[in-house]
C-alpha cells in the first residue's frame, strides 16, 4: 500500500495553481507539505481527498483509503462530543471511540455539547474523528489551527502511533510538528497563468 | 447509513433546529385565511383543500434552505463526500430527514387544520391521503433545489424561485385529489398521477442532486 502522485497538475475555479507534482509515500511514512498562502496547498489535498478532479496527472491511492481533515472540524454544535464522534464511527463502520478520546484528551468532555467547546478543544475533536475513521492515509489541511503547545504535542503522538501501525500521513502545516519526515515545499511548482486562449481547461466551468 | 437520518432528526428537534417551523407555518395560514376571507362557512368549504395544500406547500419551502446549508457551513459535508456513504445515499437519507421533519406532521396535523378551514367532512381522508402521497414529491424535489443552491450566501431566494416550477404539477394533482374528495367526485386520476409524480421523483432525482452536489463541493 502506498500513496504515489505522478505529474499532477490542479486547479481552483478555473486557475491552475500547481503544476508537474510528484512524490510517493509508502506505508509509515509521513510528508509534510510546506509554502506560502495562497499556493495551493489546500486545493492538493482536496484532490487527492477526491474533492475535485486534477487537471491532469496521476493518484495511485484509493479514495476510500484516505480520511480528510479540512479547515472546517464538521462539528455539530447541538450534538455532545461523544455523539459526533459515534456518528463518524457509526459512518466509517468502526466501533469503539474511546482510543480517539483518550488519544485527543477528551475523555472528561464526552458529555459536553460540541458548541461549547473552546476552539482549541473543538480542532481536537475534529482531530479525533480521523482515528474512528479507520483508515490507513490521512490528509490533513492545517491540523494544528488554534491548538496549544500540549495539544500540538498529543496531536504529534497520534500521527505516530498512526505511522507506527503502517498509516500514512500528508499533512500540510507552518509548525514545526517534531515528526520524524519528509518536507516537501510546493513552491517550485507553482502554475504559471496560462496565456489566453492557450489552454481549453475551462470550459467545462462554462 | 441509519446513523446520518438519526443524527438529522437530532439535530432538527433540538435547539435551533426547525422542526417545528414548518407546523407553525401551516398553521398561522389556517387561523389567518378564515379571518381574511370572512366568516363565510360555505365558501371556506370550497376553497378549503386548496389552500391547505398551498399552505403544506409553502410550510414545506420555508425548511428547503437547512437541508444542506447547516452541513456545508460547518464543513461536514466535504467530510461526509470522502466517507464512505455513496453521495445517492447522502442525499436521499436527507430528504427522507427532511420529509420525517415537515412533510410528516403536516399531513399528520392537516386533519385538525382541515377543521379550522371547514373542511367538509368527505375530504379528510382525501386529503389526508393526498398530503401523504404528495409530499414526499416536495421534500425530495426541495433536496434538489438545495443541492443546487449549497454554497451560495442567503441562497433562499433563488432556491424559491428554481423549485417553485418544480411544485406547481405536485400541487395542482394533490389540490384536485382533495377537492374532488371533498366533493364527493371521483378522484383516481389526480391521485394516480400525483403518485406517478412522486414515485419518478424519488427514483431519478436522488442521482440528479448527487450529481451537482459533487460539483458544488469542488
Amino acid at each position: 500500500m502506498s500513496l504515489t502522485i505522478k505529474d499532477l497538475a490542479i486547479a481552483r475555479g478555473g486557475i491552475p495553481v500547481l503544476r508537474g507534482l510528484s512524490f510517493s509515500l509508502a506505508a509509515g511514512e509521513a510528508l509534510i507539505l510546506r509554502g506560502p498562502n495562497g499556493i495551493g496547498k489546500t486545493t492538493l489535498l482536496r484532490t487527492i481527498a477526491g474533492l475535485q478532479p486534477p487537471l491532469a496527472g496521476e493518484i495511485s491511492a484509493d479514495r476510500e483509503l484516505i480520511a480528510y481533515a479540512a479547515h472546517a472540524d464538521g462539528i455539530k454544535a447541538t450534538l455532545s462530543v461523544e455523539e459526533n464522534l459515534r456518528f463518524w464511527a457509526a459512518i466509517y463502520g468502526t466501533g469503539d471511540i474511546t482510543p480517539a478520546l483518550e488519544g485527543f484528551d477528551l475523555t472528561k468532555l464526552t458529555d459536553r455539547p460540541a458548541g461549547g467547546l473552546s476552539a482549541g478543544q473543538k480542532r481536537r475533536l475534529g482531530l479525533a474523528r480521523l482515528m474512528v475513521t479507520g483508515r490507513p492515509i490521512w490528509v490533513l489541511d492545517e491540523p494544528t489551527v488554534s491548538l496549544d503547545v500540549a495539544s500540538v504535542a498529543l496531536f504529534a503522538q497520534a500521527v505516530q502511533r498512526h505511522l507506527a501501525g503502517g498509516g500514512m500521513a500528508l499533512i500540510a502545516t507552518h509548525i514545526d510538528l517534531g515528526l520524524d519526515a519528509q518536507v516537501l515545499d510546493v513552491t517550485p511548482f507553482k502554475a504559471r497563468a496560462p496565456l489566453r486562449g492557450e489552454d481549453d481547461f475551462d470550459e467545462a466551468f462554462l | 447509513m441509519i446513523a446520518l437520518l438519526i443524527r438529522d432528526l437530532k439535530l432538527a428537534l433540538r435547539a435551533g433546529g426547525g422542526f417545528g417551523l414548518g407546523l407553525a407555518f401551516f398553521l398561522i395560514v389556517t387561523v389567518l385565511v378564515p379571518f381574511a376571507v370572512g366568516p363565510e362557512t360555505g365558501l371556506l368549504a370550497r376553497i378549503a383543500p386548496g389552500i391547505l395544500w398551498l399552505g403544506a406547500l409553502l410550510a414545506c419551502l420555508l425548511s428547503l434552505d437547512r437541508i444542506f446549508a447547516l452541513d456545508w457551513e460547518d464543513g461536514t459535508l466535504d467530510l461526509m463526500a470522502t466517507a464512505p456513504l455513496p453521495m445517492e445515499a447522502i442525499v436521499t437519507l436527507k430528504a427522507l430527514a427532511h420529509w420525517l421533519t415537515t412533510g410528516l406532521p403536516l399531513v399528520l396535523a392537516a386533519p385538525l387544520f382541515g377543521l379550522l378551514m371547514s373542511l367538509p367532512g368527505e375530504g379528510y381522508l382525501w386529503l389526508v391521503l393526498s398530503l401523504a402521497i404528495g409530499t414526499p414529491a416536495l421534500s425530495v424535489l426541495g433536496t434538489f433545489g438545495a443541492a443546487l443552491t449549497v454554497g451560495l450566501k442567503r441562497g433562499g431566494l433563488l432556491l424559491s424561485l428554481l423549485v417553485l416550477p418544480l411544485y406547481v404539477p405536485t400541487l395542482i394533482f394533490g389540490a384536485e385529489v382533495a377537492r374532488r374528495g371533498a366533493q364527493g367526485l371521483a378522484v383516481e386520476a389526480p391521485l394516480l398521477l400525483l403518485a406517478g409524480i412522486t414515485c419518478g421523483s424519488i427514483a431519478l432525482l436522488p442521482f440528479a442532486s448527487a450529481a451537482v452536489l459533487r460539483v458544488n463541493l469542488r
